[in-house]
């Protein structure tokens, strides 16, 4: 028999915040085993909180998310991980105080050390400096350490929230081409429009916490009425 | 997953290159032998003073246990010794009533230090900072009590005494000048470093380092925070009812201060001066605390504490890593020196 496809995301009518404030209004997306969504919006529309509220990070008020078909709402952020969710937020969320390597091995989650091989084998820059702290990396070492960790968790989905923030673009370069290499469902939030849009097959555009369009990426870059209109901005020809 | 091209190099700027590499805070593979030749050496020099240095073996012992908790943890405790006492106590109960092999009684100590640290720890992580600290205080205090009314067991305010521990391995006797006492102190001081940096090197204390730093980090890659510091105060609990046991074997007896509130702060200062999460800090603290109580209390019993507090203050002040990153600060000095040559 096949094996089942994972990694299947479905999010029905999600509204979800901080405490009482709601931030997300009853939000709806699908992304298939193997799919690339890029969340678009400008700024504050909550791409963010989307992705918080799929880890468990925020106040969830209704609605449901579901990864292979299991609800995610009744698990804590650890669960969420363990169910197959890994996440690297906005803020580089590396350990400073450890070297590359002990940021690495404390995502291992039951891994052999060995598996730390696949992390230097996707991002050799990380194998150079293994032995460095993660406060002495570069903002692109830094950014290539917290996924290389989220993806030693072995996930089945991974949400991406602003990887290229800050970066140089030849660095953005490099994330990106990493990116595209992996075999698995992933989620982008990005400011940068057209890469993202590049990357992903789908794209959901949202605004003060709705879904306000949701197409294929390649349809939302040959329209540039629909990107001046839910982002304000026309991409460089 | 499959290699990125190489490209050029525009991440290496010239000042992250010359950064030197993240401290390895715990000396790497030469603190233990150093631990263990200083040890020795201490030995050879110091014949006088072996019950002194049988006290700093098994205080460092206690101390380390506190370094883990709060300098790997981030736990503030005052309460520790209430592992500590615990572990004593139970130590000196199976020596006096059932089996008094060395090894048997440190097992017991560290079965009784850790369980009551899993028990308490359990109930009072939820909370952080000062409520935390009025907690550890609390479960302290407890214990204390608990010691003190059960009399037949632990002797009381008494103290529990006729603790005769057999000869080490069956060969090796308590002698009346402290030769066994303190090489097997100094044996099972250096055997809990060397556990203690395996456990902090592993997965489980990278995660726990990483609870202290920030604790949804772990959240989102899958780990639970409470359950890993729940998880490590057990294990530094186990050290601490160890270091409790060792004591009861070199010195023959318990009491009540050993669970004190106190004993708990004197920890605590003896981690400051040497400097937490390092390991080293824990021995280099505790001999440069219990070295100085020494001598300054032999020279002017009524005020040392005075020059302790002055000590603890200028250490705060320029060397607030304390010791041990003094002493990592020379050595990165020396390692530059021996660069540009």
């Amino acid at each position: 028999m096949p094996a089942e496809p994972v990694g299947s995301l479905e999010v029905v009518e999600l509204r979800a915040g901080y405490g009482k404030t709601l931030i997300l209004d009853g939000i709806s997306f699908a992304v298939p085993t193997g799919g690339r969504l890029a969340l678009l919006g400008r700024n504050g529309v909550g791409k963010t909180t989307t992705l918080a509220t799929l880890v468990g990070q925020t106040t969830r008020h209704g609605g449901g998310m579901k990864l292979d078909g299991v609800e995610l709402g009744g698990m804590n952020s650890s669960g969420r991980a363990a169910a197959g969710l890994g996440y690297v937020p906005q803020t580089r969320d590396i350990f400073k105080s450890l070297t590359v390597e002990e940021n690495l091995v404390a995502g291992l989650k039951g891994r052999p050390r060995s598996a730390l091989e696949e992390a230097y084998a996707l991002f050799p820059r990380l194998g150079e400096r293994r032995r460095n702290g993660g406060g002495e990396l570069s903002g692109g070492e830094q950014q290539m350490l917290s996924v290389a960790r989220a993806l030693l968790g072995k996930p089945t989905v991974l949400l991406l929230d602003e990887p290229l923030e800050g970066l140089a673009p030849v660095i953005c370069d490099t994330l990106m081409a990493a990116l595209s290499k992996l075999d698995m469902t992933i989620v982008l939030v990005e400011q940068q429009v057209d890469r993202a849009l590049d990357f992903a097959d789908r794209v959901v555009f949202l605004d003060r916490g709705r879904v306000v369009h949701a197409g294929p990426a390649a349809q939302a870059k040959a329209d540039p009425a629909l990107l001046e209109r839910h982002l304000g901005v026309a991409l460089a020809a | 997953m499959t290699s990125v091209a190489e490209r050029p190099d525009p991440m290496s700027d010239p000042v992250s290159r010359h950064t030197p590499p993240a401290a390895r805070r715990d000396l790497g593979w030469i603190g233990i032998p150093l631990v263990a030749a200083v040890g020795l050496a201490a030995y050879w020099l110091l014949p006088d003073d072996l019950a002194l240095l049988t006290r700093i073996a098994a205080s460092a012992l206690f101390v380390l246990s506190l370094d883990l908790v709060l300098g790997y943890g981030g736990i503030a405790t005052l309460g520790q010794a209430a592992m500590f006492g615990t572990g004593a106590y139970a130590a000196g109960i199976v020596a006096v009533n059932w089996i008094n092999d060395p090894f048997a009684m440190l097992a017991a100590g560290g079965i009784a230090g850790g369980g009551i640290a899993l028990a308490t720890g359990a109930l009072i992580l939820h909370a952080r900072g000062l409520t935390l600290l009025m907690l550890t205080i609390a479960v302290g205090q407890i214990v204390q009590e608990v010691a003190n009314k059960a009399r037949d067991w632990t002797g009381g305010s008494d103290g529990l005494s006729g603790i005769d521990p057999a000869p080490v391995l069956g060969l090796f006797r308590f002698d009346m000048f402290g030769r066994t006492s303190y090489l097997f102190a100094l044996a099972v001081l250096v055997a809990g470093l060397l556990v203690a940096r395996r456990i902090m090197r592993s997965p489980f204390g990278l995660a726990c380092r990483g609870v202290r730093e920030d604790p949804l980090r772990i959240s989102a890659i899958g780990g639970s925070p409470k359950s890993y510091l729940v998880a490590l105060y057990a294990v530094a609990g186990v050290f601490a009812g160890v270091a409790g046991a060792l004591t009861a074997v070199t010195s023959g007896i318990v009491g009540l201060d050993s669970a004190g509130f106190p004993w708990s702060a004197e920890a605590l200062v003896m981690l400051v001066l040497g400097g937490t999460g390092r390991l080293y800090g824990a021995v280099i603290g505790t001999a440069a605390f219990m070295g100085i109580h020494h001598i300054l209390a032999a020279s002017d019993p009524f005020h040392w504490m005075g020059f302790i507090g002055l000590f603890l203050i200028g250490i705060v002040l320029f060397l607030p890593g304390g010791i041990a990153s003094g002493l990592e600060r020379l050595g990165g000095l020396l390692r530059r020196k021996e660069d540009r040559a």
